[in-house]
């Protein structure tokens, strides 16, 4: 379907119309996570690991079961009896061994167990009944600790086949991929650099903390509902880890504030169904900040080797990269994305990348936009910059010349299709931003960045009203902006004003299974699928009007909202507007809806370029950023104002990642700052203005050219910091957070 | 937990004296009530001081000195007319903790007795030479701020003494202070150095001078010796190198989440000089 219904010009797409859940948002009128009640409902309280790593001797839960206000108390044993789906296995076990510890805690934080009572204060009170017996273990927090031979070992057995012998269990994944002689490479180059990098784990610091309410009977039926980037995965989850038919658990997803891949699995919502289930009551639980830095998924920590071999022109010779991902206690950190993603940009003849997922005694990674892509692009373009810099030649310059293109082999296999990496780097040179002097003190950083994208399960429905307005269901939480998009995208197949369609985040109950919004896939799959499914509307509306006309459906066409006859043959008749269709549809064959469902595969890769100014304060070793722009391909802006809040996005929380935010642990393992008085995401006034500039080269799999662009964003901002920081303060900055102290001891020992 | 709001600060103190367990006064609450939320410090006893007469008032004595009662805001030092034309730095120092609506409640005194050695308004007060009336079962006594914390969470205040009253001194002739606190962000966040810095001169020379240090060590600090370092100078490059130097060479400070040893001690010194400029500007008249 490579462009099949790409107009040259657009009557919605491309326009600012305010968004549908603005007057509720700022009204306070939006339901959140933590805005439903039942009636008789109970509260949730979790109690949690203070160890690191921890044998569970005994759980003592009777002094907590006979306080008053306590209706009922679970462990990892109420999750043990699945009559229905015996023997857990894969990601299912892991999920629920990390919302309900079992033999072993096994990071600061973990859950044990759990209470429901009559009010959220008896609840918080009761759960400190609850005796624990731990025998403590040793632990391990940091990467390359934890593969170190000696490192205790948190999961015997966790590896996959992937990995290969003689290396540290607590590796469970491997990755390897390239093409190209490396060795060859390097010595064809005028100047190698090979270097390493540190970055920490960090939040995605979305400002709603989870929430649910669970409702379940012992007749397996249940109602949840929740703060949730996806409710399919969450109502597959749950019912696995219940013992219950997906089918029989119907999830509401609430309005979300904010996820970006946080909320793309589960934590409380199995416990509150679990607890509830005990009570025969439903069950709130709504976690506090601590919790939700303690326990739910911050992004993997990394330690990673970059080398890079260039000619004097800029030409790359070779590239290779190890990259070491700590995900905490489970399986899951993407050191295999982030090998795949680190030279992505490039059209490289001899390339190899290494990726290691480690286990470590913190809590189980996340997704966090892009996730694994931001840290590997961190060291590479890290040392592209060095290159560049000892070589006198220009950074865009040398982008350019090595650029990947249509018909490029990646980095990681695949041949690239359209992409526009190429024109994203002329819009970047072209930029004021670029030209502009800078001031003494200050330094000015580029980076590339490379985001897959994903296509993923998808269903749309929509429904048209009698008076000519349309309802349009899709399954994709709306975490940013998707319900103007897909509204606009509605209205430029049916020629209705973009007022006059609702889209609603239907339930898990009225609409077939769809994918998580994560993967940049919601404006591409679900607009892909609410195109088709009003594409599949307007056929019906032909059909009416070719039975109103007594003319063949084939010789009807649809055109700005109207049916008209296809051509001067096709006989002579005024154009049918679609409220005059539908104002009849009762009586002339039924009601008109439209329906698709696809696993669409064309998501389009994504690339973007940063520019970024910064200053350093020399004696303090203080930065700010001065000057920010983010120019990144759309493939094309369904809603321009919701691309550049995402690219503004990316940007903010990159800074946040490279400057000053950090999981801090201590010598006991036990995380430091879990709340956001420590753990420093950046405030408003930390921000310069960031400016956004869309390239537009079309995504050929997406009808009106799409490429996601949520996670793109922020892959470029770390290395991009890293080099604005490195040139300002005149020395290379290897480890992020690029904390005050950090600068100020890099430049005592630069001298 | 038993609440109570006395009408007199004899009875405030009669009641700490005779309470059992864990008691604390509430003020703004910005600090006793997150405590209590976050299972840090529940209070067996809360006795709540707002509602005793005069707790809000903002007096200028005939002497020039200031008095202000233990619930007087930080949003409403800012907001005065003149306070802040007398005591910039004090002000400042206030007005630096947390957001604006922490701003609506949070109050000098209750960001002393919560004893954090990172607290902001506490080296401005102890370089400014605020003192501090303390009911006690006993009367009442005056206190210098700088005798107040002992230690992280602890002060020299005794069962059932409670802080009556804030003085700052009258401003007088050719004075001026300033504030500065390092932090990695711009705003809503706490001290990694803070200090506070007062000076009068005659003509451009320095006669006095009280130099204090915070977030360096268990407590705050007032060093002799940055005063000495800058007293019958001009603010030279010479005096300034001493004051950073006597600013660094007091710092007691600890490696934690939010700065290292190396990090605070030299940024103390840094952080002395840039506020002792700003003072002497003021002193002189200057904006600054």
């Amino acid at each position: 379907m490579a462009l099949d219904d790409r107009k040259s010009g657009f009557t919605f797409v491309g326009t600012r119309p305010d968004r549908p859940d603005g007057l509720d948002k700022v009204t306070g009128r939006a339901k959140f996570g933590a805005d439903m009640s039942a009636p008789g409902m109970l509260h949730g309280a979790i109690l949690r690991s203070p160890h690191a790593h921890a044998r569970i001797v005994r759980i003592d839960t009777s002094k907590a079961e006979a306080h008053k206000y306590v209706k009922a108390v679970v462990t990892r044993a109420d999750f043990a009896e699945v009559p229905f789906k015996p023997g857990l296995e894969g990601e299912f076990w892991n999920v629920l061994e990390n919302v309900m510890a079992g033999e072993k805690a096994l990071y600061d934080g973990h859950a044990v167990a759990a209470i429901a009572a009559t009010s959220a204060l008896a609840a918080r009170d009761a759960v400190k009944l609850i005796e624990v017996e731990y025998e403590v273990l040793p632990h391990v927090t940091d990467v390359d600790k934890a593969m170190a031979p000696d490192a205790p070992v948190i999961r015997e057995g966790a590896a996959d086949y992937s990995v290969p012998e003689g290396v540290h269990p607590n590796v469970v994944r491997y990755h390897e991929s390239g093409h190209g002689d490396v060795e060859a490479g390097f010595a064809e180059a005028d100047l190698v650099i090979e270097d390493s990098f540190v970055t920490e784990a960090t939040h995605q610091g979305y400002i709603e903390p989870h929430a649910c309410l669970g409702q379940l009977g012992a007749d397996g039926k249940g109602e949840l509902w929740c703060t949730t980037q996806g409710h399919w995965i969450a109502q597959k989850t749950c019912a696995a880890l219940l013992g219950i038919e997906t089918s029989q658990l119907r999830v509401t997803a609430s309005e979300i504030g904010g996820g970006f891949g946080g909320k793309t699995t589960v934590f409380i919502e199995p416990v509150a169904l679990a607890l509830s289930r005990k009570a025969n009551r439903p069950v709130k639980i709504v976690m506090s900040r601590s919790e939700v830095f303690r326990a739910t998924g911050p992004t993997a920590s990394a330690s990673m080797d970059v080398k890079i071999g260039m000619k004097k022109d800029g030409t790359i010779t070779a590239a290779e990269g190890i990259f070491r991902l700590q995900g905490g206690a489970f399986p899951g950190a993407p050191g295999d994305m982030t090998a795949m993603c680190a030279f992505a940009p490039y059209n490289l003849t001899n390339v190899r990348q290494v990726g290691y997922d480690v286990m470590a005694n913190r809590p189980k990674q996340a997704a966090y936009r892009a996730p694994g892509a931001p840290m590997g692009a961190f060291a590479v373009e890290s040392v592209i910059d060095e290159l560049c810099k000892k070589l006198d030649l220009d950074p865009i310059d040398v982008r350019l010349k090595n650029a990947a293109h249509e018909g490029t082999k990646a980095s990681y296999g695949p041949t690239y299709e359209q992409i526009g990496l190429v024109e994203s780097l002329e819009a970047a040179k072209a930029h004021q931003h670029y030209s502009a002097p800078l001031k003494p003190g200050q330094g000015r950083g580029i980076s590339c960045g490379f985001w897959f994208n994903h296509g993923g399960e998808t269903s749309v429905s929509l429904a048209l009203s009698e008076d000519g307005s349309a309802q349009v269901m899709v399954g994709t939480p709306d975490i940013g902006g998707s319900r103007a998009s897909m509204a606009l995208m509605a209205a430029e197949v049916l020629g209705i004003p973009y007022e006059n369609i609702r889209v609603t985040i239907a339930d898990t109950a009225t609409l077939g299974y769809n994918d998580v919004s994560h993967g940049s896939r919601v404006t591409y799959a679900s607009g892909l699928a609410t195109i088709k499914a009003a594409k599949h509307a307007v056929e019906k509306l032909c059909e009416r009007a070719a039975a109103k006309w007594g003319i063949p459906v084939d010789a009807v066409k649809w055109e700005n909202g109207c049916a008209v006859p296809s051509g001067p043959n096709a006989g002579d008749f005024d154009p049918l507007p679609l409220a005059e269709i539908t104002a009849n549809m009762g009586s002339t064959g039924g009601p008109i809806s439209g329906h698709f469902e696809a696993t669409p595969e064309g998501a389009g890769v994504s690339f973007g370029i940063h520019i970024v100014d910064a200053e350093v304060d020399p004696e303090t070793g203080k930065t700010s950023v001065s000057r920010y722009t983010v120019i990144q391909d759309a493939g094309k802006a369904i809603h321009p104002a919701y691309v550049e809040g995402q690219y503004q996005g990316g940007a903010a929380q990159g800074i946040g990642w490279a400057l000053n935010e950090e999981y801090i642990y201590g010598d006991d393992g036990r995380l430091q700052n879990s709340i956001f008085l420590d753990y420093r995401i950046p405030v408003a006034s930390d921000l310069p203005m960031i400016d956004t500039v869309i390239v537009e080269v079309p995504n050929p799999g997406h009808p009106y050219g799409v490429r996601g662009v949520g996670e793109t964003g922020i892959v470029p901002p770390l290395a991009a910091i890293a080099n604005a920081v490195s040139h300002a303060a005149g020395v290379r900055m290897r480890q992020l957070p690029m904390s005050p102290p950090r600068i100020l001891a890099a430049l005592k020992q630069d001298g | 937990m038993d609440y109570h709001s006395p009408a007199s600060f004899a009875e405030a103190s009669a009641l700490a004296a005779n309470a059992t367990g864990t008691t604390r006064f509430l003020a703004g609450g910005t600090d006793v009530l997150v405590q209590l939320r976050s299972d840090l410090v529940t209070p067996d006893t809360l006795i709540d001081i707002k509602k005793i007469e005069g707790v809000s008032n903002i007096e200028q004595n005939a002497d020039g000195s200031w008095t202000l009662g233990v619930a007087v805001t930080g949003a409403e030092m800012s907001e005065h007319t003149t306070l802040g034309q007398d005591w910039p730095g004090v002000v400042e120092a206030m007005d630096l903790i947390g957001s604006t609506q922490v701003q609506g409640r949070a109050t000098l005194t209750g960001n002393l007795c919560n004893g954090s050695p990172a607290a902001d308004s506490v080296p401005a007060m102890v370089a400014a030479g605020v003192t501090l009336t303390v009911t006690g079962p006993d009367g009442a006594r005056t206190v210098a701020v700088e005798d107040i914390p002992t230690g992280p969470g602890k002060t020299s205040l005794a069962k059932g003494e409670v802080v009556s009253a804030v003085h700052i001194p009258a401003r007088g002739e050719n004075g001026g202070d300033a504030y500065l606190r390092f932090i990695p962000r711009t705003e809503m966040d706490i001290a990694v150095v803070g200090v506070g810095v007062n000076l009068r001169l005659d003509g451009d020379t320095i006669t006095e001078a009280r130099v204090c240090l915070g977030a360096v060590a268990p407590t705050v600090l007032l060093v002799e010796d940055c005063a000495k370092a800058i007293i019958g100078s001009t603010l030279d490059d010479t005096a300034l190198e001493a004051l950073a130097e006597a600013a660094s060479a007091a710092c007691n400070p600890i490696d934690d989440k939010r700065g290292t040893i190396a990090f605070r001690t030299e940024v103390a010194g840094v952080l002395a000089k840039r506020a002792a400029k700003i003072a002497y500007a003021r002193a002189k008249g200057e904006k600054a």
